[in-house]
């Protein structure tokens, strides 16, 4: 559990003095500049904040935030956030990652993180190729996708971020666009106050090796056709003139229009992303019309540290040691004289 | 010669070394630790060696399936579980096979003929019963149906299962034994006790079994004599019998209540370093945070991480694990934080022989990163000084912000010896490096002029924000930098920060002879084979054979050139095909050095060192 505190911070407070280096135009900077926003509504104190990271384009966000933070070796940044964390629970720790990072290398780590739900957040900038590295497939690229060690078209079906966090028994899974830095923002706050692992995937563009990989669904003048933005409670409405909606067909989500065939708002689903059956959820993920984004899911669990806190004090009160000294000269022991 | 009051006599013996081999499952781990405790608390030196399959129950009566205790008491000085069987216990045949060549001619087998069935016979590839087509006629046979004898008595008590029965003939051995070398029952029974305390019957079954076993031998006339051994002159003081890998363990615990740091590991099950781990996590009542990470690399890097945020912070594994976590050890090297990393060595390459023991990862330790990544490497050598060498390796890491590889193996991580107990009163003071105050001239590759070290500003801490990676840093303010003569500074003052740790290790010390014609040097678990060797050596009338042990390698002793100059000759041994030989060959020229060595799985026996050691003096 953080402390938190009244001393009012600005997004400057939390900028580093280091250049940015990411390519002009990159949708990285929305989220740096989100991030930088979101801190000070948190009432986190700056030192108690941390930032983890990989390897990659999104994994030198840290060195780029004013706050404790460790770039580390490809894929493992869980592990090292989980040890941070455990050491000093008083600490927010964020972990910034990229499909490459968290989804191939660092496969293992990303799917325990999620299973052992620690109260930990992970930003990952999917751009469905590897940047840093110029231009190869990622887990996340799409069949056919040409890149550089795809020429003739990658053969890998992709993983979808979402569907694979949520099997591995995420809580906590947001999406939101990386044009859009307002609602993340609000996402980034949302994922702080939760207490758990909290996955964001920010479909981030990539304007060098991916350019417009998104843009069917981010562009201003169809975003609000082709997104749903989720939030707890309310209807699952969406397009310009906000009459779509969601509604349960059989086994399968399905668009309606209100106003035809009889539907009224009383037909469109509600979400409540606090679920514990994730069955909704992964449909919602799955969809691809409307693409999903806000919070999807928000279940609140018993954390590992709530777990093993709760573990230590029954030990602790049933235990006659208080010192090493205790345990050495314990049980069988005997004297020369 | 003393006589028993059955009017036997008793005969006294300086040393003896008992082996108990059976089947995985006959329990053979157990008999020994019963065997070896007694006779630690009767007051002896004891070693001893356990020896298993890496199979849990490997098929019954097969070869590769029979599990070994070594034990090796004496009223002398005793530095390993010895060499050559004064009595081997074999349960099965194949027992009997695997065994039969350590044992001493003419001394004394026991078997239990219940299991020399045709059917065990042809598992252990014999094709005549060695019982009965004479080639055991060189030694003292005490054939004793002990299956039967268990049955017979326990027939008077009520609702045991047949497995149950069976399952505790492994205790009629240990009553004989104990009869024969003249221990007492009574540690024993109280194991029973405690171990069984809410079965009754198994209590009783086991007590049973012990004492009939015991009068069995008492009566037996094959067996005209018992012996003692008495208690071996040991400093004064509490003691209690450890294992390493359980020293390793309290090493760290000693090590974190005196820096009043709270210790984290974070490790991954691997033969045969997983004891640490198991030791570790029943000490939560200590705050010890043990995390079982999903793989060998989160093992470290939540050990990294932990150590960032200012935990005394912990990865365990053995091989494999460690060429895992190299890429993760280069990073906590360059970004300069404390990390204690435990090897406990096994036989290699790849998979190896994964319960064997080895020295076949120094090399590893000491290169095994890209780049030029120099860490410190120091090595226990015995069971007991596993706890010095843990502790060690947490001060040198703190004190030195490094990481440390601390190398132990399979050999002393599972053997047992007595250990004169420590009190974390009279181990020293452990420092470390972290910075509260603010100023506003900080940076955070800020060093200690002594040392070196950094200062280790940890998240929580107002006004020290700053960020680490693997990026190479600028020298002082830590910013990533890629100017060419920054670079080369960084890794001139990296190494020269482990060089720096020779200021803060003892100096090398050597025994039997402070010149002479010959130097035996070894380092790490060979302390104990190297010991009797060269003592024995010069007790065989060579004279001025010295011996060097290392425990610190990277960096080496100060003075480790100037006693290497004062022998003639240098013989390196190590169980690998020749590691540390080539280390000191590349730091000290002009040396007459050779080498021994030795990659079977097991340790040096006593008989070849000295063969070799024959050949280098007159």
């Amino acid at each position: 559990m953080e402390t938190t505190v009244e001393k009012k911070y600005t997004f400057r407070d939390f900028q580093s003095d280091q250049e940015v280096r990411w390519c002009p135009g990159c949708d990285d900077y929305v989220i740096l500049r989100s991030m930088q926003k979101a801190l000070p509504e948190m009432g986190v104190k700056r030192e108690d904040v941390v930032f983890i990271s990989g390897i990659g384009c999104s994994s030198r966000f840290p060195y780029y935030m004013n706050t404790y933070g460790m770039h580390t070796i490809h894929g493992r940044a869980p592990g090292f956030a989980t040890g941070t964390k455990l050491a000093n629970p008083n600490l927010s720790v964020w972990v910034t990652t990229g499909d490459g990072d968290s989804m191939a290398i660092g496969g293992n780590h990303f799917i325990h993180v999620l299973r052992r739900n620690i109260d930990l957040n992970i930003i990952m900038f999917n751009n469905e190729i590897y940047g840093l590295t110029k231009g190869q497939f990622s887990p996340t690229s799409l069949v056919g996708q040409k890149t550089k060690s795809s020429p003739y078209g990658n053969t890998q079906p992709p993983f979808s971020p979402g569907e694979l966090a949520l099997g591995a028994k995420a809580r906590f899974f947001a999406r939101i666009g990386g044009n859009n830095p307002k609602d993340m923002t609000q996402i980034l706050i949302e994922a702080h106050k939760f207490k758990g692992t909290s996955l964001i995937e920010v479909l981030q563009n990539c304007v060098i090796f991916n350019n417009g990989c998104f843009t069917q669904f981010t562009d201003k003048a169809v975003k609000e056709d082709k997104q749903i933005y989720l939030e707890d409670g309310k209807l699952m409405i969406f397009g310009k003139n906000r009459d779509k909606g969601l509604v349960l067909n059989g086994l399968k989500l399905e668009v309606v229009t209100i106003g035809e065939n009889g539907i009224t708002e009383q037909d469109i689903l509600v979400h409540n992303a606090k679920l514990e059956d994730p069955t909704l959820h992964q449909m919602l993920v799955r969809l691809e019309y409307p693409l999903a984004t806000g919070i999807i899911r928000s279940f609140n669990d018993v954390t590992l540290e709530e777990r093993e806190d709760a573990l230590t004090a029954q030990v602790k009160a049933n235990s006659k040691f208080t010192k090493a000294d205790d345990l050495f000269f314990s049980g069988e022991t005997y004297e020369v004289k | 010669m003393i006589t028993a009051k059955n009017n036997k006599p008793i005969e006294v013996l300086e040393a003896v070394v008992i082996r108990f081999v059976g089947d995985s499952g006959d329990g053979m781990q157990l008999t020994g630790t019963q065997f070896s405790d007694t006779s630690a608390m009767f007051g002896n030196d004891i070693s001893t060696f356990p020896n298993y399959p890496s199979e849990i129950r490997a098929p019954q009566g097969s070869l590769y399936g029979v599990s070994g205790y070594q034990v090796h008491i004496g009223s002398v000085e005793v530095s390993t579980p010895g060499d050559d069987l004064d009595l081997l216990v074999a349960m099965n045949p194949a027992g009997l096979k695997t065994n039969l060549y350590a044992v001493k001619p003419g001394h004394t087998i026991i078997v239990d003929t219940d299991s020399f069935t045709k059917k065990n016979l042809e598992k252990a590839q014999y094709e005549t019963n060695p019982l009965e087509d004479g080639s055991l006629d060189n030694y003292r046979v005490i054939e004793v149906s002990m299956t039967s004898l268990t049955k017979e008595s326990l027939k008077d008590v009520a609702g045991l299962d047949n497995k149950s029965i069976t399952r505790s003939k492994n205790m009629f051995a240990l009553g004989m034994v104990y009869w024969m070398y003249h221990r007492e029952k009574d540690h024993t029974i109280e194991f029973f006790n405690k171990k069984f305390k809410n079965k009754p019957l198994i209590i009783e079954a086991n007590t049973k079994v012990l004492n009939a076993g015991y009068f069995f031998a008492e009566t037996l006339e094959l067996i005209p004599n018992s012996y003692t051994i008495s208690p071996a002159k040991m400093r004064e003081g509490t003691y209690r019998i450890i294992m390493g890998n359980t020293a390793t363990a309290w090493g760290l615990l000693a090590a974190a209540e005196k820096s009043g740091l709270e210790l984290f590991l974070g490790s991954y099950p691997i033969t045969p370093a997983t004891d640490i781990l198991h030791e570790l996590v029943k000490h939560k009542h200590f705050g010890v945070k043990a995390f079982q990470a999903e793989d060998e690399i989160a093992g470290i890097s939540s050990a990294i991480g932990a150590s960032f945020a200012g935990d005394l912070a912990v990865t365990t594994t053995s091989g494999p694990g460690l060429a895992l976590k190299g890429e993760a050890i280069g990073l906590a090297m360059m970004i300069e934080l404390p990390l204690v990393v435990i090897n406990v060595q096994r036989g290699g390459p790849s998979t190896g022989l994964p319960t064997k023991t080895e020295q076949s990862d120094l090399m590893q330790a000491m290169y095994g990163r890209n780049g030029e990544s120099p860490v410190v490497v120091i090595a226990a050598s015995t069971p007991e000084n596993c706890f010095n060498y843990a502790f060690e390796a947490a001060k040198l890491a703190l004190e030195h912000m490094t990481p440390v590889i601390l190398l132990t193996d399979g050999y002393i991580a599972n053997g047992s010896a007595p250990w004169k107990i420590i009190s974390v009163d009279e181990l020293p003071e452990i420092k470390n490096n972290k910075v509260t105050e603010y100023d506003e001239d900080w940076h955070p590759y800020d060093r200690n002029d002594e040392t070196l070290a950094r200062d280790w500003a940890i998240p929580g801490t107002p006004n020290f924000e700053h960020r680490v990676g693997g990026l190479e840093k600028d020298s002082v303010t830590g910013n990533v930098s890629y100017v060419p003569e920054n670079h080369e500074r960084m890794t001139q003052l990296r190494a020269e920060k482990i060089k720096r740790v020779q200021n803060y290790i003892p100096e090398l010390e050597t025994e039997f002879a402070s010149e002479g014609d010959l130097l035996v040097v070894g380092w790490g678990g060979t302390y104990g084979s190297l010991h009797s060797a060269v003592k024995q050596f010069n007790k065989d009338g060579y004279k001025n054979v010295g011996l060097a042990h290392f425990n610190y390698i990277n960096p080496l002793p100060k003075n480790t050139e100037e006693i290497l100059r004062k022998f003639k000759k240098i013989i390196v041994c190590e169980l690998n095909s020749g590691q540390f030989v080539n280390i000191l060959k590349m730091n000290f020229n002009g040396l007459d050095i050779y080498q021994h060595n030795k990659v079977q799985g097991l340790p040096f026996a006593n008989s070849e060192l000295i063969d070799q050691f024959k050949q280098l003096v007159k």
